[in-house]
């Protein structure tokens, strides 16, 4: 049975609800869940917000235990959580970044319009599906050998465009430019090096994709237009993956380590998926190090994606993917993730290790880590919905910097379960409903599509709402697919 | 087996999956969760056995075996390719176990594949006896 949450959770305003301190002994500061009222009644269903309260244990959390409108039930913290622990007496927690270790979002523009892509759509996808493997395993087209990998895992986004893989300013345009500092090799365990040497370059199975989309709306043109956007009928790729095999393991390998190490510094517990380690420990060091080696793995993962998404186009329309096609990256954001980083608290600034466990970096204009070109605008925020409706570009925030860490959401968040999706829409065949609407769609697996239909989220529309209205996340523009390759 | 409930069953989870595995043994009991992650990501009546492995496996207690068993089958999955059917557990005691896996490398044109598993969690993990068996639960993120 669901417990009560309306009458435990104190509601501060429209979107945002406190759960107070004394929920549950051993909380050593609030939970701050941003959410509508309607939207309250679907997440307190699972056990998502109980989860919010297991992660408020953290030794060294600031302020709140915070989660973002399409939090949803996780494996220890709940998917959409952020927790910014300090350094001097706080722990990092593999479990706050997940298993996808920086899966993230990448999106490129293009100068094309859906009037010029609807004949061609389909060969599009076609060759898009053949050449970025999708699915379970699947082998990319890049193979690095035993050294190489190593550079991978340091100079990321940065190795694939030194090998061709890429245009110079691809970089600018993402978190950290591809290569965040502090990677360390020799920390990625060989088995994790060997489960992701043969997937770069490849998209993966379950929730990610790729796909073909149509701006509908533009909400701020000035920033649209900072990002290449300048209206209705635009056609953009998205791109949602992460770390494959590599990250998986290296989660795997601390998870272990930490649990061994949450025992012996006294660290309790209400959830072993929590396991954690001091910040400065060797063991919160090596993950820290080990971690930011498989972000930037990934890094270098969507930006071959990125590679061959531009070869597909070209080969399909005959166009040069630059000087035509113009396919710049407006940029590509992590939402699996642990950094540390700068920030505010009660007028003091001081270094904090932010956990993202599907949640998106936020950061206002101005901030120094944002891109030459957004420092007007904010740092861009990519927002997938489902295949079936829309996904959103919005931009970060003064407001997000001073209430969330600088962070938004990461999607729209699950409400039925993969296995409630396919019993539901049992006998529909997505594929044709999709095609009906206009939604030509490549998948290794078809019943993967009825586990992430449309039914099976929220409304992304809803959680950008919420945070519009906050003040978190501003929207700029919302795109509709029209193309979509899935695992 | 003692029970007559299946070896293996899935369990609801909003995000992900999880499957409860039952077996008479232990050694039956870490077989069936294997081939019960291997139902979530493929047909297993598609897959042919035309490779084996040898596994050995240690940890530090009984359910970290069962999340190190099942974190290797996947190396073998992402290194190799090799999708699994069948397992004989020969030897196990608490933390330790020496298994073999039986299958074949993937054929994307004859066999079918579902959503991936990136990791075994240690959330809900629980392994417990029952009906003078055991009963495993594992969450697994998809």
């Amino acid at each position: 049975m669901p417990k009560p949450w309306k009458s435990i959770l104190q509601k501060l305003d429209g979107q945002r609800w406190l759960l107070p301190q004394d929920y549950k002994p051993g909380m050593r500061v609030p939970g701050l869940i941003y959410a509508s009222e309607e939207m309250l009644g679907i997440i307190g269903e699972d056990q998502a917000i109980e989860q919010v309260a297991n992660v408020a244990f953290l030794p060294g959390i600031v302020k709140y235990s915070m989660a973002m409108p399409d939090i949803h039930w996780g494996y220890g913290f709940p998917i959409g959580g952020v927790a910014a622990m300090r350094l001097d007496d706080g722990v990092v927690s593999p479990g706050g970044v997940g298993f996808d270790i920086n899966c993230g979002t990448r999106v490129i523009r293009t100068d094309l319009t859906e009037e010029e892509v609807r004949p061609v759509l389909r060969e599009i996808v076609n060759q898009v599906f053949r050449d970025v493997p999708s699915g379970i395993g699947g082998s990319g087209q890049v193979r690095v050998s035993g050294r190489q990998i190593d550079d991978v895992l340091v100079r990321g986004a940065q190795w694939a465009v030194a090998q061709g893989y890429g245009w110079p300013e691809d970089v600018e345009a993402i978190e950290g430019r591809g290569a965040l500092a502090g990677a360390d090799p020799d920390k990625v365990s060989r088995r994790a090096k060997e489960r992701g040497g043969p997937q770069l370059g490849t998209l993966g199975s379950g929730n990610h994709f790729l796909e073909v989309q149509v701006v509908e709306a533009v909400f701020q043109p000035e920033a649209a237009a900072a990002m290449g956007i300048s209206g209705p009928g635009q056609v953009l790729v998205f791109v949602h993956c992460g770390s494959r095999g590599l990250g998986h393991q290296t989660c795997q390998d601390f998870l272990d380590r930490m649990e061994e190490a949450s025992g012996r510094y006294g660290i309790e517990l209400p959830d072993k998926q929590l396991a954690c380690a001091p910040v400065r420990s060797a063991e919160g060091q090596d993950y820290l190090g080990a971690m930011t080696a498989a972000a930037n793995f990934a890094f270098c993962n969507r930006q071959l994606i990125t590679h061959w998404t531009r070869l597909a186009f070209q080969r399909v329309l005959g166009r040069d993917a630059r000087a035509d096609l113009g396919m710049f990256v407006v940029y590509d954001v992590a939402h699996n993730i642990a950094k540390i980083e700068r920030h505010r608290v009660d007028g003091h600034e001081m270094e904090l290790c932010v956990h993202r466990k599907g949640a998106t970096r936020a950061f206002p204009p101005g901030h120094p880590d944002v891109p030459a070109r957004y420092q007007k605008t904010g740092q861009p925020v990519l927002v997938p919905g489902d295949m079936g409706r829309y996904s959103y570009i919005c931009v970060g925030t003064e407001q997000a910097m001073a209430e969330t860490w600088g962070s938004s959401c990461h999607g729209a968040g699950r409400v039925q379960s993969r296995h409630a999706a396919k019993r539901m829409l049992k006998g529909v065949d997505i594929a044709q409903r999709l095609l009906d609407r206009g939604i030509y769609v490549r998948a290794q697996d078809r019943s993967l599509l009825a586990e992430e239909a449309s039914e099976a989220y929220k409304d992304v529309a809803m959680v950008i709402d919420v945070l519009d209205e906050a003040g978190i996340a501003k929207k700029v523009c919302r795109m509709r697919p029209i193309g979509v390759v899935k695992g | 087996m003692t029970s007559a409930r299946p070896p293996y069953e899935v369990f609801e989870h909003t995000a992900d999956a999880g499957i409860i595995a039952r077996g008479g043994t232990m050694a039956e009991l870490f077989a069936n969760a294997a081939t019960g992650m291997f139902a979530l990501m493929a047909d297993l009546d598609r897959i042919e056995e035309r490779e084996e492995r040898e596994i050995e496996v240690e940890a530090r207690d009984r359910e970290g075996l069962m999340v190190n068993w099942l974190t290797e089958l996947l190396y073998y999955l992402d290194a190799q390719e090799l999708l699994f059917r069948r397992f004989e557990v020969a030897d196990i005691d608490g933390d330790w176990l020496r298994a073999r896996a039986f299958g074949e490398t993937i054929d994307r044109a004859r066999h079918v594949l579902h959503a991936g598993v990136k990791g075994v969690t240690r959330h809900l993990l629980e392994i417990a006896p029952e009906d003078g068996g055991y009963r495993a639960r594992i969450l697994f993120d998809i």
